[in-house]
């Protein structure tokens, strides 16, 4: 049997109903995951929904050429046997599965926690890895090298700059690091637990938190999947107003970004403008919705806010102001020949790596892989209106430097674009009650890459369900490859290269 | 270098004259909440209901706002059928005490500045050591931001530092996980005394959006004292950088 007549094919942002997603055994469930990732299948998610006592295991495969995803599903009880062996892009998603649902993945190389909470069946402590005493973070084992002269460093929670907490265990031979462990949780607020029953008056706000620096994207994702179970349409007037905003946010994040790499080489003048300009670009979203993050701007069925005229007018001389200021800033750092040396063969990624994985956004596209949720499973304006997507081939930390710079070419002039031919229409539309046992899939492409929100309703059109994967979800691992074999001195350059979420992944 | 230069000369200076003059804030910038009692409806409580993190009260007393769970969100403006909740452009908003951000109807304080020991210890060098206990990346965004040239934080004497030893404080962020409990703990412990503690947003405040959830401590003081509160979610850079320059007096 081929993995196609074991899934079900669907169209990102388009509700179906519960019962048509194909229930497998967990053979055959094996089977389709992994045919469908060696048929060129991402997984995009793969989780965990208590089925009475049992777990019902949802998997959904991104398949990039034909721009649709596949479902399919089946129960466990505990154990079943891991996927991660034969597919390793399972590795995260099952450690997290485990952690959740207190199943265990028989077989699975690495089972410990990444959150260290407690298991949301039967309400105990994970069993992979934490001690009998309760849960403490990163208490659990960790790979380790031996040998002489071989040392290891750990960094975190608490970091030396003004970021999230996590912790970081490097095994160094000398100043190499032979291996890097990536060890997570902190920042767990309970989100995915909080969201069942929903939809609430707090959902969009977590929605706006899940990752703060990505509140236009999380946002975004949750409204099409609202407005998809709702069966809601949205302006058009509305779509291009989310478009800009998601530019927005994108343009913000890849010019401090830029900034950042530049600080951690100690050029300071491209550091010193981006960390500027970056906040400039807030300032143009401060300017549709007041927010300089986008906060109350995206709402199920459209935008709170609108633009005049003017407004507009303002927005785009603002806009080309910052573009000809980020222009200079960033042109520095290809011009001056002590930025290219140090980025160039820095924390390498290769192609194959970054499939197996399954990485996303500009981490992918920067090891020439083109994987862009607005070009392969286009939502909202992107389905009419097309951003070319950028890649660059060499995997390390100049080909994610250089595809930023060209994502914020290409995000503004999307944006002047569809800023000048607004058309009159209304801003938001009411949303209905969602629909009784429905699931609907939802991407974004955020500015890390791709947001995955899956929404399962019950029987009275409540969330049974509801799945948040952050692009830093899949990429994190990426991080730790990247660092395999390089200079210990480098992390803070390869870390900010890859700038992942926390609390995006912690939830 | 001489594309360096020429870039410097492009770039211009941009540094803000803060606190001097007045601060450029977009126009629909959403500052201190105020609720206009002449339109408020005796007995209507629209705004308290959709209010995600109940931060309204509404009852016979009149509306009285926690701006210390506010999120600064639209949804009690839109839902006032009179119009009575606007948000202005006040963005002067830290306080002392966890009390003073309850509006009341009565104007908003200003923080107090510390007392004169303390203000003589900090007053002229103040260094901060970060920790985001569960911060989403917004709070810590607009810290971040201070040490851009556009606020140029180091001519205040203000400065983050890297370890706990070297800091005269914390500036907290987030609701406390209970996974960052523990760090922040031994993180305050480790910054020599006199010590002072900032919550920076709702989330550090009372918890914000996460408030009551088993994951969370609702706020920097169920683990730590705090001396100043800066509300908002995230608050503006200034809003932030303002609180700072209270607190040490540089600005009455």
């Amino acid at each position: 049997m081929s993995s196609r007549e074991l899934s079900l094919s669907i169209r990102n942002g388009v509700a179906i109903g519960v019962s048509d997603i194909p229930k497998l055994t967990i053979g055959e469930f094996r089977d389709s995951v992994i045919d469908g990732v060696a048929d060129g299948g991402r997984i995009a998610a793969l989780f965990g929904r208590p089925v009475g006592e049992r777990v019902g295991l949802v998997a959904v495969l991104a398949h990039h050429g034909s721009g649709t995803l596949s479902l399919c599903s089946a129960e466990v009880g505990d154990p079943y046997p891991s996927l991660t062996p034969d597919c390793p892009q399972a590795h995260w998603f099952e450690r997290e599965l485990a952690e959740q649902w207190n199943v265990q993945p028989q077989g699975h190389p690495w089972l410990k926690p990444i959150r260290f909470h407690r298991s949301y069946r039967n309400d105990q402590a994970a069993r992979v890895g934490s001690n009998a005493n309760g849960i403490l973070p990163s208490v659990t084992d960790f790979f380790q090298v031996r040998g002489e002269e071989v040392h290891e460093v750990a960094v975190g929670p608490v970091h030396a700059g003004i970021i999230e907490p996590g912790h970081f265990r490097f095994q160094c031979h000398g100043e190499q690091v032979l291996h890097l462990k990536v060890s997570l949780g902190y920042q767990h607020r309970g989100v995915e637990h909080a969201l069942i029953n929903g939809p609430t008056k707090r959902t969009i706000h977590y929605m706006e938190t899940l990752a703060g620096d990505t509140s236009v994207g999380h946002a975004t994702a949750y409204c099409e999947a609202v407005e998809a179970l709702a069966g809601s349409r949205v302006p058009a007037r509305a779509q291009v107003l989310r478009g800009v905003a998601l530019e927005l946010e994108r343009l913000a994040n890849h010019t401090g970004d830029l900034g950042a790499l530049a600080g951690d080489i100690g050029y300071l003048p491209t550091a010193a403008y981006c960390g500027r300009i970056r906040g400039d670009f807030l300032n143009l979203t401060a300017l549709i919705c007041g927010n300089r993050f986008g906060r109350g701007l995206i709402r199920p069925g459209g935008v709170a806010f609108d633009v005049d005229d003017d407004r507009v007018a303002q927005l785009l001389q603002r806009l080309e102001a910052a573009l000809t200021d980020v222009t200079t800033a960033v042109r520095l750092l290809w011009e001056t020949p002590s930025v290219p040396a140090r980025f160039e063969a820095t924390g390498l990624v290769s192609r194959a790596d970054c499939e197996a994985l399954g990485l996303v956004g500009p981490v992918a596209r920067a090891c020439g892989v083109e994987r862009d949720v607005r070009q392969e499973f286009p939502s909202g304006i992107f389905r009419f209106a097309q951003i070319p997507v950028s890649t660059w081939q060499s995997g390390d930390v100049f080909a994610r430097a250089y595809v930023r710079w060209l994502e914020i070419q290409r995000s503004v002039a999307f944006i002047r674009e569809q800023l000048a031919m607004l058309h009159g229409a209304p801003t938001r539309v009411e949303v209905g009650p969602l629909a009784a046992n429905r699931l609907v899939v939802s991407l974004v492409e955020g500015w890390r890459g791709e947001i995955c929100h899956v929404a399962v309703t019950n029987v009275s059109g409540r969330f049974a369900h509801y799945k948040v994967v952050d692009p830093s979800f899949h990429n994190w691992m990426g991080l730790a490859i990247a660092l395999r074999g390089q200079q210990i001195s480098d992390f803070p350059l390869c870390n900010k290269s890859f700038n992942l979420s926390y609390c995006g992944h912690d939830l | 270098m001489l594309r360096a230069l020429l870039a410097r000369l492009q770039q211009g200076h941009r540094t803000i004259s803060f606190p001097h003059g007045e601060p450029s804030l977009p126009d629909r910038f959403r500052g201190l909440p105020v609720v206009d009692q002449a339109k408020c409806r005796d007995g209507c409580r629209a705004c308290a209901e959709v209010c995600p993190t109940d931060a309204i009260a509404a009852d016979e007393h009149g509306v009285r706002i926690d701006l210390g769970r506010c999120l600064f969100c639209t949804e009690c403006r839109d839902a006032c059928p009179d119009g009575a909740m606007q948000y202005t452009a006040e963005y002067r908003l830290a306080q002392r005490t966890r009390d003073d951000l309850v509006l009341t109807g009565e104007t908003l304080k200003r923080a107090q500045a510390l007392g004169a020991e303390s203000r003589r210890l900090f007053g002229r060098s103040l260094k901060l050591r970060q920790v985001s206990a569960g911060g989403c990346n917004g709070c810590e965004s607009d810290v971040n931001v201070l040490n851009t040239v556009v606020f140029d934080l180091g001519r205040f004497g203000i400065q983050f530092v890297a370890s706990p030893r070297h800091a005269d404080g914390l500036l907290i962020t987030g609701p406390v996980t209970e996974n960052m409990q523990l760090a922040l703990h031994k993180t305050y412990d480790a910054v020599p005394s006199p010590k002072l503690v900032i919550a920076v947003g709702a989330c550090a405040i009372s918890g914000g959006p996460y408030r009551d959830h088993v994951e969370v401590h609702n706020g920097a003081d169920s683990v730590v004292p705090v001396d100043l509160y800066v509300p908002g979610c995230p608050p503006h850079p200034l809003t932030i950088l303002d609180g700072l320059l209270r607190l040490l007096g540089r600005i009455t």
